[in-house]
């Protein structure tokens, strides 16, 4: 679910933008940025839909404490907003997938 | 194992003062921090942002720049990116960084893992694009982003300091929605705030901003809901007799913060309820000194103070800490804690009467309202499980799930005891907490196998 | 008389006479402690299970398998007056191993029980291969397992759940967060809140708490706790059809893993040196749960006798009063509500118990 502007930055960022896939969708987001903030800048605001009603869930607390903003890398459930964006990082949301 | 005089959990204030007058001390530190670079929460990544946004973040900010040197200190180890999972207490940590498990044993232990957004249970909280008003100044920090259309919620000071960081970045928020009643019963506080006049004196100021900048502010608001499909799509709530709805796209909660539990419990130290703050804490001496003998806790972790706060009780566990092994003598010490004790005792001195000013948002939860986040469980059901002779938290996770889920209860633990203390007519200290164990943060099955010991197995049998 | 029956102990096996007796229309009184209490009924592993149990004791064999027989239509019964389904699945169950050797051991005791029991004893040998085709996660260290047919598990908090309502829809009443402290002659009950009960019968069911009261009531009750870990994982897609003893998924999807059995007193503490170890063991098991995140992990108290069969006892100082205690309060949850009452109301078709009197250890 994209959105033009949910959450913008206020300066550009310095540092240099990479790619990033999540969800099969290619980005670009600025290296080092926590995945979390990286993906609501680019206009994400679901990161995944929960195993128990399939409710979409967003980043909510930004400090690795909510557990909200799960996302799968290499196999591995992930807190968005504990992970830095690098080059070719490859990222799913967590739990049920889309049309399973 | 790796062995250190002291292992310090959080690199925030509390941690990173301590750390530097351990290290001075002559102290082997290692400060471990789930961050990529320290300051916490409150002085999160403050060297990367400070030439970009230092103005808008603020003074008080910035004077986290003087503190985190300390993770540079002779002697001190500095392990960024590390998440504890197990605490011992004879001092053991188990932790993993960069996807590999190892431990560490530490003669004394600190605490120092600041606090959590009080939960703020309210209809439609689950939906993408409702964050904490934490969460909102974490992304301006660290990220330099802002919401364009974001409503604030709640009460307490740190609502009208994201508001006005939010004014200053040239994105004002839509409207602040405030819960708190008329400033009537804290009058009786007022006059030893006073002595706090600097912090009065700052909210004045915000105030006085927000006012310029025309952001509107409903007071005493009641019935809050948040709608929409998929995603915020809007607010709704009643102030002065009247329904309100606000089109917005991000709303961002906030009714205080409570310590992090989560480490002291698990270890199972003494906690007792604090009716002034509406929160467990646990029981610490006037050195941070828990009820096991070494192990220490410092800062909001201990009952919220705030940040200069939280520096100086850091410091003064490491007084103490030193004292203990022998690297500083009982005179030295007492003499060093009198000047911290008097800046402690200065930012205590305005706590009674914020904590009365902004109560939490204590409107009825709905039966249908969810309160446990991850298990996705209604206060229906926790009432429920109080019908059913569940007395405390843990009878009802048993029947609900509540609390079960990957947060391991951070954002439901006071709504359930609340409910259940009201369901029951029970206090909440009888009602009690969430019986925490290993791991305090989740780790996968792989990392944990790491640690196994060649005999690990026999006693498994 | 407030009741017919006072329970003392409100855990799954309390709550299952109880549930049992309020259906032959016995009033029922049950008194369960506080939110902090050694609960084995909440940190059980939530086995239905026949395979292993009774080795060299095929009354136990039996009881289990009788329990298990009659796990369906309780649960059935559960879920239709509750609405509360203690998702049971009793399509079978394994034990893993991880050498031929250990297997072939396994199976030459399960072949002398099968005898014992007259050749009721349904279990087949897989080897690693066919072992895949049912259960393709399985790692290549694993040499294979027995599959017995008759073992299954539930949600065992959803069975607490289920009997906890069923008895108060039934009419029993539930005294909570309070405790026994004296049992006077003619089944006076006094609790520490000050209050009494006073019931015809006692029924003793307090776990580990009946070693502090059973001898006030005339029993030896020689139990003690031992301690078992438990692991759970975040929720998983799929992964395993059946159950085994150390792993099984649970109806939510979180794979559940344990557990160990530590002499360590009333101490249920979780130890990274044991916890390791065993998600080590699940992970050669199935070597997909190494990427799988613990959430979290429990140790519980079992109730173990000596000989780590349960006892069923009357009193023989305290008329009326009885005591009942297991460490496998899942399994045989459903002999205990469907026979039991028969038992303790001394009916001709009560099942013959004898053999499980506390009596069969030394002083």
């Amino acid at each position: 679910m994209k959105n033009a502007s949910l959450f913008e930055p206020i300066i550009e960022a310095d540092a240099p933008k990479v790619r990033v896939t999540f969800d099969g969708h290619n980005y670009k987001l600025p290296q080092g940025m926590s995945l979390a903030a990286g993906l609501l800048s680019a206009g994400l605001r679901s990161l995944r839909k929960t195993p128990v009603s399939g409710a979409p869930r967003g980043p909510f607390c930004m400090m690795g404490a909510c557990f909200d903003c799960l996302v799968e890398i290499d196999g591995v459930t992930r807190q968005a907003c504990m992970v830095e964006v690098r080059e070719g990082l490859v990222a799913s949301p967590a739990g049920p997938k889309e049309g399973v | 194992m790796k062995k250190y005089d002291l292992a310090i959990i959080g690199a925030g204030p509390a941690g990173l003062a301590a750390a530097a007058e351990a290290s001075a001390a002559g102290l082997t530190v290692v400060m471990l921090d789930e961050q990529a670079r320290s300051g916490g929460q409150i002085y999160r990544d403050v060297e990367r942002a400070a030439p970009t946004r230092g103005t808008i973040l603020g003074e008080d900010y910035l004077h986290g720049l003087s503190l985190i040197g300390a993770t540079r200190a002779e002697r001190v180890t500095y392990m960024p990116r590390t998440t504890v999972w197990d605490i011992t207490p004879d001092g053991e940590l188990s932790y993993t960084r960069d996807g590999r498990a190892d431990c560490l044993q530490a003669k004394r232990l600190l605490i120092a893992t600041g606090a959590l957004e009080r939960p703020m249970p309210l209809p439609g909280w689950t939906l993408p694009g409702v964050m904490t008003a934490g969460a909102a100044q974490i992304l301006l920090k660290q990220s330099g982003l802002i919401s364009r259309r974001a409503v604030l919620v709640g009460s307490g000071p740190l609502l009208y300091l994201v508001a006005v960081q939010m004014v200053r970045a040239g994105a004002p928020p839509l409207a602040l929605l405030e819960t708190q009643g008329l400033i009537v019963g804290p009058a009786r506080h007022l006059p030893r705030a006073l002595m706090g006049w600097r912090v009065l004196a700052k909210g004045m100021g915000l105030l006085a901003e927000l006012r310029q900048a025309g952001v509107s502010r409903h007071k005493r608001v009641r019935e809050i809901s948040i709608e929409g499909e998929g995603q915020v799509g809007k607010v709704r709530f009643e102030a002065k007799q009247t329904m309100h709805e606000i089109s917005c796209d991000t709303v961002l909660l906030h009714h205080g913060v409570v310590p992090n539990i989560q480490a002291s419990r698990a270890l199972r130290l003494e906690h007792d309820w604090d009716a002034g703050q509406d929160c467990f804490r646990p029981r610490i001496d006037d050195w941070g000194r828990s009820s096991a003998r070494n192990i220490f806790i410092a800062g909001d972790g201990a009952g919220i103070g705030g940040a200069i706060a939280a520096e100086h009780a850091g410091r003064l566990a490491a007084f103490e800490i030193a004292r203990d092994l022998g690297r500083m003598v009982v005179a030295e010490r007492d003499r060093r804690a009198v000047p911290t004790r008097r800046a402690l005792a200065k930012e205590h001195v305005v706590r009674p009467f914020l904590d009365a000013a902004f109560p939490r948002y204590s409107e009825a939860l709905a039966d249908d309202t969810i309160v446990c986040r991850c298990e996705e469980v209604t206060a229906g059901e926790i009432r429920r499980a109080a019908a059913l002779g569940c007395t405390g938290p843990n009878q009802s996770k048993a029947f609900n799930r509540a609390g079960m889920g990957p947060c391991q209860g951070r954002y439901c633990g006071l709504t359930v005891n609340r409910l259940l203390a009201e369901a029951n007519g029970a206090s909440p200290e009888a009602t009690g907490y969430y019986r925490l164990r290993p791991p305090i943060k989740p780790v996968t099955l792989g990392e944990l196998a790491q640690m196994k010991q060649p005999d690990g197995l026999e006693k498994t049998a | 008389m407030d009741a017919d029956y006072a329970i003392i102990g409100g855990g799954v096996v309390g709550l299952s006479v109880a549930y049992g007796l309020t259906r032959r229309g016995l009033r029922v009184i049950v008194i369960d402690g506080e939110d902090d209490a050694f609960r084995a009924s909440r940190g059980n592993f939530g086995l239905v299970w026949v395979q292993s149990k009774g080795m060299g004791a095929p009354h136990y064999a039996r009881w289990s398998q009788r329990s298990a027989a009659a796990w369906g239509a309780f649960a059935k019964e559960l879920s239709d007056e509750t609405g509360y389904d203690p998702s049971l699945q009793q399509e079978g169950g394994y034990d893993f191993h991880l050498s031929e050797e250990s297997l072939a051991d396994k199976v030459a005791q399960y072949e002398a029980l099968k005898l014992e029991l007259g050749g009721d004893y349904p279990f087949e040998v897989l080897g690693h291969n066919a072992l895949k085709r049912e259960e393709p996660a399985i790692g290549p260290k694993v040499a294979g397992a027995i599959l017995h047919h008759q073992d299954g598990h539930v949600n065992p908090l959803l069975l607490l759940r289920g009997l906890s309502d069923a008895i108060r829809k039934a009419g029993a009443t539930v005294i909570n967060g309070d405790r026994v402290i004296r049992v006077e002659e003619g089944c006076r009950l006094t609790l520490a809140s000050g209050r009494n009960v006073m019931a015809k019968k006692v029924v003793l069911t307090a776990g580990l708490g009946a070693k502090e009261l059973g001898p006030e009531l005339g029993f030896r009750a020689p139990i003690r706790p031992q301690r078992g870990q438990v692991l759970i994982t975040e929720k998983l897609p799929k992964l395993m059809n059946r159950p085994s003893g150390i792993i099984r998924q649970v109806n939510e999807g979180g794979i559940q893993i344990g557990d160990s059995k530590e002499e360590v007193g009333f101490d249920d503490s979780v130890t990274v040196e044991t916890i390791a170890a065993i998600a080590q063991r699940a992970v050669t098991v199935m070597p997909e749960l190494s990427n799988a995140q613990l959430v979290r992990s429990w140790g519980a108290l079992r109730v173990m006798t000596p000989d780590g069969l349960p006892i069923y006892q009357k009193s023989e100082t305290m008329p009326g009063v009885a005591m009942i205690t297991c460490h496998s309060g899942i399994t045989l949850a459903a002999a205990h509500a469907r026979f039991l009452p028969a038992w303790l109301e001394e009916d001709a078709d009560a099942p013959d118990l004898e053999k499980f009197s506390e009596k069969r250890f030394a002083v």
